[in-house]
Order: structure tokens, then C-alpha cells, then sequence
């Protein structure tokens, strides 16, 4: 289920990559920054560039160190050792209040004291603007969030949605030169959260604002971000497009932890230039991949494979590299998609989706079938780590 | 990082991550009330020690030795020198002291169970109403703690007194009159009346906070009403039976007001005695010394209840 | 669904609720007797009122203790906030178990070893006791109170409403006072109202730290009470009872209402 590959997302603005151009200049960098929380490193060596306009994603799971990212750069924690530039600028130093980045909380942080409105206009307050011009803005931003009517609600007469937008509003309020959100969509229900997010998108492409998110669900990441940052124990493990961390993880963790993956253990026996041969008990035809990168001969690799790239078979294919047998063990239909577990000889169950793409199947495969799974060598990573 | 709800975030970082000897603007905000507890609290606390190592002498303040700054070093060693037992060795023989101490912690812990047996009930009772009526029962509950303590234990006094409205209540229905004023009878019957207040809203809290779901499913897995209580609620409200226990027996047992209104001469309480010493027999060091044992003796209950306080806090 | 109250329930209430008011509600009706005998009914006067306010001692006894109770609860809910404030908000510091434990143990600790070291402190700095005296012991006392009350609070009131203020722009002070101020103050409100009771009800720590032309109401009713029940005594309790019950009745309609206010 969370395999649903929605690359067509990300491949929107495939012309967007201002990280793939040398001279373009980060909005934000962050350089080699370390933050210790007692005996334990919840940030660890951390560099990386976010650029204007970018829609960026810190994913990883609890503890893995990307709020405290976000709220060094908010000015909540101090770095213990590297920097934080915004615009060039290093922010050593400076406190929150005057830092011109604005966080969305993930409890909101409503003031329930304070109206809706007043909620919103408390950044513009803080900037002693003109009365006119923060009602103005104020209700501009009603207006963007759609909440016209509710301008007078205190928050605690307003539903998880509401909330989250009046939150969201607040914080866009005072123009920041940068969005934070700290998993913005955490608290709100399935089917909401997944219409937030499309609306997220499309409000960051509106406004042209760069917009940081920190998260756990992989799902929103690869739907809302131009980039994902995969972070694990307060180390980057990968950067890249949606797309590009989905199929082509550098590590086990980062294929394991976007998506469900099948792993092979095994050793390579052959590289000749694209096509890398292994061999694994797991699988006595053999394996092949496609891979570009060198590995050294009689090496451990993993060879990832996802589920909805392996094909189920009742009938025997010919035989060959990448093909698997074993017996249905179990099926789980959701819906759009199937997904069947299959039981190798040796015990182990490898997992096979499909989308059900008709409503009608001659021939169902069903529970204690014997079938067969084959992939494509190029839908086979190879990693080493 | 919770999904559900509203999320109350986890703060791991919280006071660790600030260079050393740097403190937060949180910690100087206490600096002043840190410093006046210092000041107000710790040093006279420190008095009453050092007191109760000295001597009476027939003087304003009527006690030796007294520091001597002028003579430096040599005057802390004279100081220290005087300094002697004599006030706890005075306890230690007299009778009478030993007799106040054991009655004093028998007063308060037979007070406590009372309290206990009076309490439960009427906490339990509350929780089981609707809960505007529970609210106003609440408030009702909390309002004598707002009012006078002397008044309250005042109150006692008409009431008791052998021509009292109890007397004269008895006489009405045809019962020899009781006389109840200036004995034991009459300090339980103050202490449990002026620290209800103080069982019932610990063991309100947690009865009220307890799941009626629990009660269904101790029903459904085939337990009566009785056995329930008995396995499932009472269990779960043991915290707040420590914690009424303990907030009711620490005061009692230096309490003062109650014995000597209430009380006969006969009614033997530290409370009383320090009063007494003090007051009436100018023995400051033996008022003090007295005050050292009733406070070494409360150690151990106000640690207890210091910990489940933090517990308590920590909690929420 | 909770079961209704049984029986025994109700009794337990009934019986509960009467130990509790029955004498208070004795004591208020005899304030009202025409006899000054106090168990026999001499018909319905305000007599014990009047002759209240002719009494110079008490009314200047009243006014002491109202000033030290104001003054006292002042500085204690100040000092009590800030104490709150560090206990809550600040983590790990030096001598904070020495501090949370100066915060706690004057809530269990015997007002007689309170009042006594207090007045050991007054003598050996040689000041002379009167009103300051006594207002620094009852600060001492409810600033403790006032701690807890605030404490309570603030552990529940979410730290990241400040960050965001701050974060909107507020320096730290600006976010204090304009966002969890406003959310602390019905505690902040309650903590006052605890520590000016508390004052006002002292007897033994006043009685220890104050002295000539600083004797407050509780120390002037007490060597009445020795000397017996008396109507006068009735009646100024029964003023005291319904002063208190008016305000705390008060400030707990006031937070129902505003809850039913937001639904």
C-alpha cells in the first residue's frame, strides 16, 4: 500500500532543479552542524543546501534528529559545532524572534486566548505594521486558507482542519524568506491529510516560497517535496528527488524505510560492465541487475526489489536468472492493489504487489497456489551498504 | 513524534542542550524566589539547629552561646566549643517529652486512618454523580478549606462544650448528656473535621480519573459490583490514599490549634509542647530542640510525598 | 456509562456534607441570637454585628491582617510565578532539588517549627516584629502555595505556544507577557486568592513573628476563643466565612461560565 509509486508527482517540475546547477546559490545551508543532547548526538556532521523555491523534506523516523535540524535553523537550538547561513548570512547568534524563517508547530501552538484573526496578525503586530495593513493581510490570508467566516473563533472552537489552516496562516502572515513545518499534517485524519497535501503544494507554488517539512510519513514527503532528505540517527543517509530515493536507494535503510522492499543477500559472481550476476541461496537461477557503478567480484550485496515489480506467475516461465518459486501464503487485497505473500523453499516470504487493473481475473490466484516470481534486471538495485 | 491526537511533542532536548554555566532566562526568574526561601527558610531553619545546641541563660534572647565575629576564627571555636546536647539530653530524660512525641504520631495516625474510613466514602460517592452535581460537591468539598481553620475548629467548641448544642441535642431526645470538650475524643473529632478536605481531593482525583470502561469490563469478565471495587478500583486508588494519607499526617503531627482548643490539659502534642516551651516556659533551646525531633521524625513522610508530588506533576 | 450513586453513595455524601457544614451552619445562626448565650435561642438580632464595629481592637486587628494578607500575597504570587517559572521551564540547574525542596517543605512542614525559626531569624538580626514581620513570614508560607497553584499550570500549558510567539517575532520577554501570561492568569488569579486566605487565617506563624501594634485578627479571636464562645466571636467569623465563600463562589462561576462561553 505504501508502495504506491506516484512518480508522475514529482516529475511536475522536473525542470526545477536548481540543485543540479553549480552556480546557484543555497537560501539555506547548513555546514557540517552537530548538535549533542547530553551524551547523545542528535545531530551529527550534517551538511545540506536547500535553494529558494524549493518545497524540501526531512523524512526519517522519530528521533532520527530532523526537528532539531529545523529548530536550529529556527533558532530554537544552537548548534554545538558547523553553521547555519540564510541568504549567505550566518544566523550564529541570532534569537528566534529575529530570524525570518516562520514555523508551523505540530501542535499548531494556537494562542487560545486570541481570536483567529488575532492569531494571524500576531507576526504582523511584532513587525509594527500599520493597522490597515495587517487587516488587510490578515484578511488576504483568511481568504488563501479559506476560513472568511471564522475570523472571530477562538481556536478551541475549531475543528483538527481549521486549526491546522489558521496555523499554517499564521505562520505565511509576516512573508518569511522560509516556511517550517514540523509535521504539519500529523494530527489530522487520513483523508484530510491527503487532501492537505496536495493543497500544501499547490499553496507553495502559489506563494514561490520555500517551504521545509519534517516528517515521518514517507507518503507526504514523496507527495508534497522536490527533495527528500532521508535522515537516520542524525546522519544524512540520502538527498534526492522522490523518484530517485524511491528507485534508486543508495542504502538498505533508505530502500527499507521509503516503501516495502525485498532483500537478497548475496554474492557477486560477475560484472560485466552493465549486467552484475549474484548468486544467493534465496534464489538458485540466480540474479542478475543492472548497475553502472563497479563491484568488486565475490563481494556481499543486497539486491532490492519492490513488490510491484515482481510479477506473479501460475503458470512456469522459462527458466533463468531472477526467477523465484514458492507458494502463496497469504493475500491481501486493498483495493487498488493486491498484495501477495509468497513463500520461498527456504522459508523466507517475499512480497508481490499488483494493481488490480480490471474488475474481473480468469484465473485468481489463491491461497497455497504454487507460483512464480520474476523480475527485470533493471528493476533491481544493487547495494553495498 | 505522536500521529494521533493532539501531539504533545517530546522534548529530549529539553535543558540539556545550553553550554555549561550559562543559565536560561527560566532559571535567573528564579533566582529571586530561590534567594528569598534562602534567606526566609533555610537560615532561620539553620537558627533552630544551632539553637537547640545551646544553652538558657536568663537573657533576651534567652540562650548561649552567641557567635562572636569580632574575635574571628577564635570566636567560631569558643562557639563551637559551647555548643552542647544539653537541650536533647533534657528531652531524653524528661518524661514528658517522650510522652508527647508517641502521642503526637498516635494522634495523627489513628486521625489519618479515620480520615481514611470518612473520606473514601464520600469521595467514592462523589464520583458516581452526574457530573454537575460531582462539580458542586467539588466546590463543596473545597470551600471549608478556604475558610478559617481557627473558625472551624471554633465552631467545634460551641458545639461540644457541656452546655453545649450537642448536650442540649441529646437532652431533647432524652440521653445523658456527654462531655466530649478538652479530651482526646474532642482532637479527633477536630482533626478529622479540619483535614477532610485534604483526604478527599487526593482520593477525588484519582477515583474520578479512573475509566468507567475499566468497571464494564471487570463486569463482563464476571465480577460483582463488590469484587470490582475491591479488585479494580480500590487498587487504582491507592496513589491517591498515599498521597491523602501523607498530606494529612505530616501536619497532624505538629499540629497546634486542635489539641490546645480542642484538647484537655492532659492532651499531649509537640505542636503544643513547642508552643508551650516557648511561650510560656521561655525555653527557646528546648522549643527547638523539640521542633529538630518533630522535623527528623517527618523526614521520611515528606520525602515520600516531595516524590509522588514530582511524580504527579510529571505525569500531567 | 457509570452507574448511578446507590445508597450507600448517597449516604456517604450526606453524612459527609453534613459533618462538614453543621457546625459552620450552627455557628452562622448563633451569630444571629439575641442571647448571649450561645445554646439558647433568644430570637433573630443583628446586635452582635453592631457591637462588632464598635469594637476599636478588632477592626484594628482586621485592618492589620488585611494589609499584611494583601501585601503578602502580592510578593508571594510574584515570587511564587517566577519559582513556578524556573521549576517548570528550566530544565537542569544547579541547586534545583535544593530549590524544589525549599518550594515544598513549607506545605507540610508544622507551622510551629515555620513560625518558630522565623522569629529565631527576626531576633538574631535584631529587628523589631511588627507588620513587615509578619508579612514575610506569610510570603514565605503562601509563596510556596503560590508555586504549586502556577506549577500545576504551567506544566500543562504548551511550551511551543511561547516558542511561537517568539518565532512570529516576540522577543522572549514580549512572548512571556503576551501569550502565556494571559494563559496562566486564572492560575495566577487562583494562586493570589490561596495566598491572601492563607494569610488572613494564620494564626501561629503570626503569632510567633508579630508583635505590639501588630496583632492581627486570628491572634485577637484566639485569646477570645480561650476565653470561651462569644456572639461577637460568631459574628466576625461568620463576616470572615462569607467573605471568603463569596469569593471563592465568585471565581468559580466566573471559569464555568467561560467554559460554557467556548463550546
Amino acid at each position: 500500500m505504501n508502495a504506491k509509486p506516484r512518480l508522475n508527482i514529482g516529475a511536475v517540475r522536473s525542470s526545477f532543479a536548481p540543485w543540479a546547477d553549480p552556480s546557484a546559490k543555497p537560501l539555506v545551508r547548513f555546514d557540517q552542524v552537530t548538535k549533542r543532547f547530553g551524551g547523545e548526538t542528535a545531530v551529527d556532521a550534517v551538511s545540506l543546501d536547500i535553494y529558494e523555491g524549493e518545497f524540501f523534506a526531512l523524512l526519517g523516523p522519530s528521533g532520527c534528529g530532523k526537528s532539531t535540524l529545523m529548530r536550529m535553523l529556527a533558532g530554537f537550538e544552537t548548534p554545538d559545532l558547523g553553521r547555519i547561513t540564510l541568504g549567505g548570512e550566518d544566523l550564529a547568534g541570532r534569537p528566534p524572534h529575529l530570524r525570518p524563517v516562520n514555523m508551523m508547530f505540530q501542535s499548531y501552538a494556537l494562542f487560545p486566548h486570541l481570536t483567529v484573526a488575532q492569531n494571524i496578525a500576531f507576526g504582523l503586530r511584532q513587525q509594527k505594521k500599520p493597522k490597515d495593513e495587517i487587516a488587510a493581510r490578515v484578511d488576504e490570508m483568511l481568504a488563501l486558507v479559506r476560513l472568511e467566516g471564522l475570523a472571530h473563533r477562538k481556536p478551541d472552537q475549531l475543528s483538527g482542519g481549521q486549526k491546522q489552516r489558521v496555523a499554517l496562516a499564521r505562520a505565511i502572515a509576516p512573508k518569511p524568506r522560509m516556511l517550517l513545518l514540523d509535521e504539519p499534517l500529523g494530527a489530522l485524519d487520513r483523508k484530510l491529510r491527503e487532501e492537505t497535501q496536495f493543497e500544501l503544494m499547490a499553496l507553495q507554488q502559489r506563494l514561490g516560497m520555500t517551504f521545509l517539512i519534517v516528517t515521518h510519513d514517507q507518503e507526504e514527503a514523496m507527495i508534497t517535496a522536490d527533495r527528500i532528505a532521508v535522515m537516520r540517527a542524525g546522519q544524512l543517509a540520502q538527498i534526492g528527488r522522490p523518484a530517485e530515493v524511491y528507485e534508486a536507494p543508495n542504502s538498505r535503510y533508505v530502500a527499507d524505510f521509503i516503501g516495502d522492499v525485498n532483500l537478497f543477500e548475496a554474492r557477486v559472481t560477475e560484472d560485466d560492465g552493465d549486467i552484475i550476476r549474484l548468486v544467493s541461496p534465496e534464489a538458485p537461477e540466480g540474479l542478475e541487475a543492472i548497475e553502472d557503478d563497479e563491484i568488486a567480484i565475490g563481494s556481499t550485496a543486497w539486491l532490492a526489489v519492490r513488490p510491484e515489480k515482481m510479477r506473479v506467475h501460475l503458470d512456469p516461465p522459462p527458466p533463468g536468472p531472477n526467477r523465484l518459486e514458492g507458494t502463496v501464503a497469504d493475500i491481501g487485497y486493498l483495493g487498488d492493489w493486491t498484495t501477495y505473500l509468497v513463500e520461498l523453499p527456504g522459508g523466507r516470504t517475499i512480497r508481490a504487489a499488483r494493481a488490480n487493473a480490471s474488475r474481473v481475473v480468469d484465473r485468481p490466484v489463491d491461497w497455497d497456489d504454487k507460483v512464480w516470481l520474476t523480475f527485470a534486471p533493471d528493476s533491481a538495485v544493487v547495494l553495498t551498504r | 513524534m505522536s500521529v494521533t491526537g493532539a501531539p504533545r511533542p517530546h522534548r529530549p532536548w529539553k535543558g540539556l542542550g545550553r553550554p555549561r554555566g550559562q543559565p536560561s532566562s527560566e532559571a535567573r526568574a528564579a533566582y529571586a524566589p530561590f534567594l528569598w526561601l534562602a534567606v526566609f527558610f533555610l537560615v532561620p531553619f539553620l537558627l533552630v539547629a544551632k539553637l537547640s545546641l545551646s544553652d538558657v541563660v536568663l537573657a533576651i534572647p534567652p540562650y548561649a552561646p552567641r557567635l562572636d565575629w569580632s574575635r574571628g576564627l577564635g570566636g567560631v571555636i569558643a562557639f563551637v566549643r559551647a555548643l552542647d546536647f544539653e537541650a536533647y539530653a533534657r528531652m531524653g530524660q524528661d518524661g514528658l517529652y517522650l510522652a508527647a512525641y508517641l502521642s503526637s504520631l498516635k494522634f495523627a495516625a489513628v486521625a489519618t486512618v479515620i480520615l481514611l474510613l470518612v473520606g473514601y466514602p464520600l469521595a467514592y460517592g462523589m464520583t458516581r454523580c452526574r457530573p454537575s452535581v460531582r462539580q458542586a460537591l467539588l466546590m463543596a468539598v473545597i470551600l471549608p478549606f478556604w475558610t478559617s481553620f481557627l473558625i472551624r475548629v471554633y465552631a467545634w467548641i460551641a458545639i461540644l462544650k457541656p452546655a453545649g448544642l450537642l448536650n442540649m441535642a441529646l437532652a431533647q431526645i432524652g440521653l445523658p448528656p456527654v462531655d466530649i470538650l478538652n479530651t482526646d475524643t474532642a482532637v479527633y473529632i477536630g482533626l478529622v473535621y479540619a483535614y477532610l478536605p485534604f483526604m478527599v481531593l487526593p482520593l477525588y482525583a484519582v477515583l474520578e480519573r479512573q475509566e468507567a470502561g475499566l468497571l464494564e469490563a471487570a463486569a463482563d469478565l464476571g465480577c460483582t459490583p463488590f469484587q470490582s471495587f475491591w479488585r479494580v478500583t480500590f487498587p487504582l486508588s491507592l496513589p491517591g490514599v498515599a498521597a491523602g494519607a501523607l498530606l494529612c499526617f505530616i501536619p497532624m503531627v505538629g499540629e497546634f490549634v486542635i489539641p490546645d482548643l480542642l484538647g484537655g490539659s492532659g492532651t499531649l502534642m509537640l505542636g503544643k509542647t513547642i508552643w508551650t516551651e516557648f511561650f510560656s516556659n521561655r525555653d527557646w533551646p528546648a522549643a527547638s530542640a523539640v521542633a529538630i525531633v518533630l522535623l527528623a521524625t517527618l523526614v521520611i513522610p515528606i520525602l515520600l510525598f516531595q516524590r509522588q508530588q514530582t511524580k504527579m506533576m510529571e505525569q500531567r | 456509562m457509570r452507574r448511578g450513586p446507590s445508597a450507600f453513595n448517597i449516604a456517604a455524601i450526606v453524612l459527609g456534607m453534613g459533618f462538614l457544614y453543621l457546625p459552620i451552619a450552627l455557628l452562622v445562626i448563633y451569630s444571629f441570637n439575641e442571647s448571649r448565650l450561645v445554646t439558647v435561642w433568644g430570637g433573630f438580632s443583628t446586635r452582635w454585628y453592631v457591637s462588632l464595629f464598635q469594637n476599636e481592637q478588632l477592626l484594628a486587628a482586621a485592618w492589620v491582617t488585611l494589609r499584611v494578607a494583601f501585601v503578602s500575597a502580592t510578593l508571594a504570587t510574584i515570587l511564587g510565578t517566577l519559582a513556578a517559572l524556573g521549576l517548570v521551564r528550566a530544565g537542569r540547574f544547579r541547586g534545583r532539588t535544593l530549590f524544589s525542596s525549599m518550594t515544598y517543605a513549607p506545605l507540610v512542614m508544622p507551622e510551629v517549627i515555620l513560625g518558630l525559626s522565623l522569629l529565631l531569624l527576626f531576633v538574631a538580626v535584631g529587628v523589631a516584629r511588627g507588620f513587615w514581620t509578619v508579612m514575610i513570614a506569610h510570603t514565605t508560607l503562601t509563596l510556596c502555595y503560590a508555586t504549586v497553584v502556577v506549577q500545576a499550570r504551567l506544566v500543562s500549558f504548551d511550551e511551543a505556544l511561547e516558542e511561537a510567539a517568539r518565532d512570529l517575532g516576540a522577543p522572549p520577554w514580549k512572548a512571556f507577557a503576551l501569550v502565556t501570561l494571559p494563559n496562566i492568569a486564572p492560575a495566577v488569579a487562583a494562586a493570589w486568592m490561596l495566598a491572601f486566605t492563607l494569610s488572613l487565617d494564620d494564626l501561629v506563624i503570626a503569632s510567633f513573628t508579630s508583635g505590639p501594634g501588630a496583632t492581627t485578627l486570628p491572634i485577637r479571636i484566639y485569646s477570645a476563643v480561650r476565653l470561651g464562645v462569644s456572639p461577637e466571636i460568631n459574628a466576625i467569623s461568620t463576616l470572615l466565612i462569607g467573605l471568603v465563600a463569596t469569593g471563592v463562589i465568585a471565581v468559580y462561576l466566573l471559569s464555568m461560565r467561560r467554559r460554557t462561553a467556548a463550546p
